[in-house]
């Protein structure tokens, strides 16, 4: 089967600075596909690379079989939501939407029917006659979505949609847009530096670093099991256990990850485990975050609220299953 | 606005701003005044009567036509150079980084920080080393030096308040580059260019100075005013034509001062 898209090699330099560095990368058709880093790691280059927004420097790039180099956007079948929407200011929403169809020479029924239909999908009908300036952040990113879907795009790019938004609307958008990919069938792309969105949205997440691909993988992949130091650090802040601290633990000298949940605190004296002492706790809700010094190591744990806990700088003694230590592919 | 008497301003300063307008406006009122005067040769006060038979002697007399004519042909046609050279060039240094960008925007601005004079002798220098004849287009010249600034000017904050992935977006949604500028560059800049096109057509109609150095034997109105301040006869009809000016250039301002204003929401509000 085809990609939908397809990096080969393909790197964008600007000036000396490598922005994406022969990267190599297959994104299924129909796939919710997040590409997650932190500012400057060339995920939004990459995006950039597949709305044709940007040419390659080297390397190649197809969409759906087809190859993108030299192809200006206009001539992709590829739609964007921009960051910061982009909507057009002196056009009404109605016409904001239907602008696709009107440069493709859409009769002016036929367009705005679309668009009504299109603004029916993203839960804004009848917002048609309002300017862009009217809408607030959240209907904005609807009119964004509702503008680029109507074109019917194989391929839809999202440059960190979520951005601008309050907590409780991004998580609402986050439900949505899952649900509207699963029934629309099209190929999302989507650049998020936060972990949690790229976590819970895509079937697939590529993690960025310095415009290469660290690692590629599920969702469970990425944070049960990561390959770097850098992944496992980026992606929910996993401890990041030295080769020695992990020899003895489990014979191999390799990095090790393991991840703050899968810590258990106790109070010293207890057994066995890794001698620690307490150096603060943090409340969080639901739960507790813990900072620990393990003879210098510092290593984070959450533990349920309700866990009866140490005092701040008391000792402690942490253990945790051996299967949750994760050893990583990076060379000691 | 206030109506209360307690919160007004004290008298002094209320007869110093009365002063000052007067200072500024009555001067202008007078030009006015004289357009009706019977007295032809020399300008008295208070007018011996007042006529309006200026009006239609001025309409009969074909050199004003030929004046008036001549301005707005130069002011229009320079008003249309600027609007593609000031529009081309406030797009290139706003949308695109390149060497020597802040270099060409100072160049740009600077015929209209310099004095009109020193534009003048240099322009007329530099036809007589290329042997230009003087004609209605050096006149042109020298005035679009000028208008491409204020055009320029008026664009390039448009360009700077208008977000710069809006482009994109319409390249995005499948439009090509004409589309793009066709529907949505332009839509976003057309206030601030009518704007820039009314000042510089105001600017170009009432200029003297870089005129007397470009123009050869033709006069346009503001020339033609200045010739006729020295003849002795139909002194009012100086005066009819001055009211004209004043109306001509003020509507046109004003109207520009207030596009720019409602324009400030158009283009900041796509964010």
């Amino acid at each position: 089967m085809t990609s939908a898209v397809s990096f080969q090699k393909a790197s964008r330099y600007f000036g000396s600075v490598r922005a994406v560095d022969a990267v190599d990368l297959e994104i299924a058709p129909g796939e919710f596909f997040a590409m997650l880093g932190p500012s400057g790691s060339g995920k939004t280059t990459c995006l950039r690379l597949i709305a044709g927004f940007e040419q390659p420097t080297s390397g190649s790039i197809s969409i759906f079989g087809e190859r993108a180099e030299g192809v200006p956007p206009y001539r992709r079948n590829v739609n964007t939501v921009f960051q910061d929407y982009a909507l057009f200011p002196h056009l009404n929403v109605l016409d904001n939407v239907a602008y696709g169809l009107m440069v493709k020479g859409a009769g002016k029924a036929e367009r705005h029917k679309a668009a009504e239909e299109a603004l029916a999908l993203v839960r804004l009908p009848g917002y048609g006659a309002r300017r862009p300036g009217q809408l607030s952040g959240g209907q904005r990113q609807r009119v964004a979505l509702a503008r680029a879907l109507v074109n019917q795009p194989r391929v839809l790019l999202l440059d960190e949609p979520l951005g601008a938004l309050d907590l409780k609307l991004r998580e609402n958008m986050q439900e949505e847009l899952k649900s509207l990919q699963k029934a629309l069938g099209i190929t999302f792309v989507f650049v998020t530096h936060d972990q949690g969105e790229a976590l819970s949205m895509a079937d697939r997440v590529a993690v960025f670093n310095d415009g290469k691909i660290m690692q590629i993988g599920t969702p469970e992949d990425i944070y049960q099991r990561p390959k770097t130091r850098f992944v496992a650090d980026f992606v929910g802040s996993s401890n990041v256990l030295p080769p020695d601290f992990v020899q003895r633990y489990s014979g191999q000298h390799r990095w090790g990850s393991l991840r703050p949940e899968s810590i258990r605190v106790g109070r010293a004296a207890s057994g066995e485990g890794v001698s620690a002492r307490l150096v603060s706790t943090n409340y969080l809700g639901a739960t507790t975050k813990l900072a620990l010094d393990a003879d210098g190591l510092r290593l984070h744990a959450i533990v349920p609220v309700g866990t009866a806990l140490p005092g701040e700088g008391e000792a402690v003694v942490l253990t945790f299953n051996r299967e949750h230590l994760h050893l990583m592919d990076e060379p000691a | 606005m206030r109506s209360d008497g307690s919160q007004s301003a004290p008298l002094s300063l209320k007869v110093a701003a009365a002063c000052g307008l007067l200072f500024l406006h009555l001067p202008i009122l007078l030009i006015f005044v004289y357009a009706f005067t019977t007295e032809e040769k020399s300008f008295v006060w208070p007018p011996p009567g007042l006529t309006t038979q200026w009006f239609a002697v001025t309409w009969n007399r074909p050199d004003v036509w030929q004046a008036l004519s001549l301005s707005v042909r130069v002011a229009a046609i320079s008003t249309a150079i600027a609007l593609v050279l000031g529009t081309l060039c406030s797009a290139a240094v706003s949308r695109t980084k390149f060497f020597g960008r802040e270099t060409i925007s100072l160049l740009v601005i600077l015929p209209i920080a310099l004095p009109g004079i020193i534009t003048g002798i240099a322009l007329r220098s530099a036809f007589s080393l290329a042997d230009i004849p003087f004609s209605f287009w050096t006149i042109v010249l020298g005035h679009a030096t000028f208008c491409v600034v204020v055009v320029y000017n008026n664009a390039v904050a448009r360009f700077r308040r208008t977000s710069g992935s809006m482009i994109e977006a319409s390249m995005d949604l499948g439009a090509d580059g004409f589309q793009t500028f066709r529907h949505v560059v332009l839509p976003n800049i057309a206030t601030a260019l009518l704007a820039g096109g009314m000042l510089a057509f105001a600017l170009s109609f009432d200029e003297v100075i870089v005129t007397t150095f470009t123009a050869g034997q033709q006069q346009t109105l503001p020339i033609w005013m200045l010739e006729e301040l020295i003849r002795p006869r139909q002194r009012p009809v100086t005066n009819v034509v001055a009211m004209v000016v004043v109306l001509v250039t003020l509507l046109p301002i004003l109207a520009a001062y207030y596009l720019t204003r409602d324009g400030d929401q158009i283009a900041g509000s796509g964010k």
